[in-house]
C-alpha cells in the first residue's frame, strides 16, 4: 500500500508531463472536430446563400420554366411548377401520414398489450430505416407500373417516410403524460376513448406539432422517393395530383446534372429557398418543443 | 365478498356502468387498423420489391450479386461493381466520420463552455436536416472541383504509392462521394454518441478523475468502455444511412461499372445506380434488375436495423443489471 503510493509520488516528472501533453492534444482534437462540424454547416449554408441569393427573385416562384429554352431570349425562367408540386405532394403525404402516425402511437401507447408493443416499435424503426430510394422503387412497382406517375404516387411515397417519424414523436410525448391524469379521468367514469381523445391527446398537441413540422421539413427535401413516382413532367404549372408533378428537390437534382451555368444558378436559388424553408421550420419546431416542455413541466 | 361486489356494481350502475363503450371499441379498432397498416406496408414493400426482381432473379440467380458489368443490350447485368462501390464509399465515410463524431460528442459533453454547448449541439443537428440533394448540388459544383484542384493532387503526390490515391481526372469520384457521405452521417453518429456520453454516471467519471487520471485517460478508461455498445449501434445506423443514400451520391460519384481501388475514379453504388435509371430502362430485364439491386439494399437495411436493435437491447440489459 505505502509502497504503491510512494511509487506514484516518485514517478519521474516527464512522465506526468507526457500524460498532460496527450490530454491537451486530445482536447485540441475534440475542439478541432467540433469546429469542422460547425464549419461544414457554415460552408454549406454560405455556399448556397452566396450562389443562390443573386438568382433569388419573385420570378423563381411565380414563373414556370420557359417552354422553349433554346430561344435566343427565353425570358425569365422560374420554377413555379416545382414549388406548386412540392406543396401539393407534401400536403398529400401529410394528410395520409399525420392521422395514421397519431393513431399508431395511440394504439401502441394506450391499447397494445406489451408483446404487441414490443413488436410494433421495432417495426416502426425498420420502416424508418428503409432507404428512401427503395421506397421510391416500391411505389413505382405498386402504383406507377399500371397507373403511371402522379402527384398521388409521390405523396404516398413520402407518407411512407413520414409515418414512422410522426408515430415516434407522438409515442414519445404520449409517454410523458402522467398516468395520474388518465386514472383521474377514468375514475370519474369517463370512458377510455374520451379520456384518450379528450384528456390525454390535448396534452400532447405541442409535441405532435413539433414532430409533424420536423417530418414535413424532412420529406419536403426528399428527392429519391419522387424520382420514380412523380418526375417525368412538362414545364407548365400543374395543380392536379392525378398527373405527375414537378417538385423542388427533383428540379434541383435535374438542374444540378445539367452542364449549363444558367441551370446551376436556378438550382442554387431553389436550394436556397428549400434550405431557408427547412431552417425556418426547424427553428419553429425547436420553439414549439421548448414551449410544450415548459407547459408539461408547469403542469406536473 | 360476492354481496360486496354486487353492491359495488349497483352503486356504479347509475353512472357509467360496466357496459363496454362503443367508442372504446371503435377507437381501439381504428388505432389498431392504423398499426396494422404500417405492418402491412412493411410486408408490402418487401413483397413488391421482390416481385419486381423476380424476372432478374430467375434469369441471373444469386450470381447476379457478384457478377460485374451492366450491359442491358446483351442482357448481362450484375451487382458486383455496385456492391463494391457501396462498400468502399460507406466504409470510407464511416472511417472518416466516426473519429470526427467522437470528437464532436466529447467536445459537447466534456469540453465546451456551457454557453456554447446548446448552440453548437443545435448547429450539428441542423447539419442533419440539410436535404441530400442540396449537399449533392454543393458536392458537384463546389466540393468536386475543390478536391480535384487541391486535395487529390496533394494526396496523389504524397501518398500515390498507395493504390487508393491513384491518378485523378474529374471532380466526380468515389472520393468525393465518401466526403459527401461523411458530412451526412457525421451528425447522426455524433448526436447518438453525445447522448451516450451524457448517460455515463457522474460518480464513475469523478472516481476516475479522483484517482488522478487526466481527462483523456478518464474518457478512454471510463466513458469509451461504458458507451462502447451504443457507439457501435450508432456506427451501424450511420453505415445504414451511407449505404442507402442515393441522391447525393449519384450527383457526385460520376457513374461507371469498373472495380478499382483508385478512389479518384468514378463509380456507382447500389442506390446511385437505381437513382440514375429513373428516366427509364431499355429492357424489362434491366428494370427487373434494378429491383434486384433494391432487394439487396432492402436486405442490408433490415440487417442493419436488427443488428443495431440487438446491440441496444444488450446494452440496456447490461446497464440495467449494473444499476
Amino acid at each position: 500500500m505505502s509502497a504503491a503510493d510512494l511509487s506514484v509520488l516518485q514517478r519521474p516528472n516527464d512522465k506526468r508531463r507526457k500524460r498532460r501533453f496527450v490530454n491537451r492534444g486530445m482536447e485540441v482534437v475534440a475542439w478541432v472536430a467540433a469546429a469542422i462540424a460547425v464549419g461544414l454547416l457554415g460552408l454549406l449554408v454560405w455556399s448556397v446563400a452566396k450562389q443562390g441569393a443573386s438568382q433569388l427573385n419573385l420570378d423563381l416562384i411565380t414563373k414556370p420554366p420557359s417552354q422553349n429554352e433554346f430561344a435566343l431570349n427565353p425570358g425569365p425562367q422560374g420554377l413555379a411548377n416545382a414549388f406548386v408540386g412540392t406543396f401539393i405532394i407534401v400536403a398529400i403525404a401529410t394528410a395520409i401520414a399525420l392521422p395514421i402516425g397519431i393513431l399508431v402511437a395511440i394504439y401502441v401507447n394506450e391499447f397494445a398489450p406489451r408483446a404487441v408493443k414490443n413488436f410494433l416499435t421495432p417495426s416502426l424503426d425498420i420502416l424508418n430505416g428503409i432507404p428512401a430510394i427503395v421506397v421510391g422503387i416500391f411505389v413505382f412497382g405498386l402504383i406507377v407500373v399500371g397507373h403511371g406517375q402522379s402527384g398521388f404516387a409521390g405523396g404516398f411515397a413520402l407518407s411512407v417516410l413520414m409515418i414512422p417519424l410522426v408515430a415516434r414523436a407522438t409515442i414519445e410525448v404520449l409517454a410523458l403524460v402522467p398516468d395520474s391524469l388518465r386514472e383521474a379521468s377514468l375514475g370519474l367514469g369517463v370512458p377510455r376513448w374520451r379520456t384518450t381523445l379528450g384528456i390525454v391527446l390535448p396534452q400532447t398537441v405541442g409535441g405532435i406539432l413539433t414532430g409533424t413540422v420536423l417530418a414535413v421539413a424532412r420529406v419536403a427535401g426528399e428527392t429519391a422517393p419522387l424520382l420514380f413516382t412523380s418526375s417525368i413532367v412538362g414545364t407548365q404549372v400543374g395543380w392536379n395530383p392525378s398527373h405527375a408533378l414537378q417538385s423542388v428537390p427533383v428540379a434541383i437534382y435535374e438542374l444540378s446534372e445539367s452542364p449549363t451555368p444558367a441551370d446551376h444558378a436556378r438550382a442554387w436559388a431553389a436550394a436556397l429557398v428549400l434550405l431557408l424553408f427547412i431552417l425556418f421550420t426547424s427553428l419553429i419546431a425547436r420553439w414549439l418543443a421548448n414551449r410544450s416542455r415548459r407547459k408539461i413541466a408547469r403542469a406536473s | 365478498m360476492s354481496t360486496l361486489d354486487a353492491t359495488a356494481e349497483t352503486a356504479r350502475r347509475p353512472f357509467a356502468g360496466r357496459r363496454v363503450h362503443l367508442g372504446d371499441v371503435l377507437l381501439q379498432l381504428v388505432a389498431g387498423a392504423a398499426a396494422l397498416y404500417t405492418l402491412v406496408l412493411l410486408g408490402l414493400i418487401v413483397y413488391k420489391v421482390v416481385q419486381g426482381a423476380r424476372l432478374s432473379m430467375s434469369t441471373f440467380g444469386l450470381g447476379f450479386v457478384t457478377s460485374v458489368g451492366w450491359d442491358p443490350v446483351h442482357n448481362a447485368m450484375g451487382a458486383g461493381s455496385f456492391l463494391f462501390g457501396t462498400a468502399i464509399t460507406a466504409i470510407g465515410a464511416l472511417l472518416l466520420a466516426t473519429p470526427l463524431a467522437m470528437g464532436v460528442a466529447l467536445f459537447l459533453t466534456e469540453l465546451a463552455p456551457r454557453a456554447i454547448r446548446g448552440p453548437v449541439t443545435a448547429l450539428v443537428e441542423t447539419l442533419a436536416a440539410i436535404p441530400s440533394v442540396v449537399i449533392g448540388l454543393w458536392g458537384i459544383i463546389v466540393l468536386g472541383p475543390f478536391l480535384r484542384d487541391h486535395v487529390m493532387p496533394a494526396l496523389h503526390s504524397t501518398l500515390g504509392f498507395i493504390p487508393l490515391f491513384g491518378p485523378y481526372s474529374t471532380g466526380s469520384s468515389v472520393f468525393t462521394a465518401i466526403v459527401v457521405l461523411t458530412i451526412m452521417i457525421l451528425p447522426i453518429i455524433s448526436s447518438i454518441s453525445r447522448e451516450l456520453f451524457l448517460g455515463v454516471p457522474g460518480e464513475l467519471k469523478e472516481a476516475a478523475l479522483g484517482l488522478g487520471t487526466t481527462r483523456w485517460e478518464m474518457v478512454r478508461g471510463v466513458m469509451f468502455p461504458y458507451a462502447r455498445g451504443g457507439v457501435a449501434a450508432a456506427m451501424i445506423l450511420g453505415l445504414g444511412r451511407a449505404v442507402g443514400e442515393a441522391i447525393a451520391v449519384t450527383q457526385v460519384i460520376g457513374a461507371g461499372t469498373h472495380i478499382t481501388w483508385n478512389l479518384f475514379n468514378t463509380g456507382d453504388t447500389l442506390a446511385s445506380k437505381i437513382a440514375e435509371s429513373y428516366q427509364g430502362y431499355e429492357t424489362n430485364l434491366e428494370g427487373s434488375s434494378l429491383f434486384y439491386l433494391a432487394v439487396i439494399l432492402l436486405v442490408f437495411s433490415l440487417a442493419v436495423n436488427l443488428v443495431a436493435q440487438m446491440i441496444v437491447r444488450r446494452v440496456d440489459r447490461r446497464q440495467g443489471r449494473a444499476a
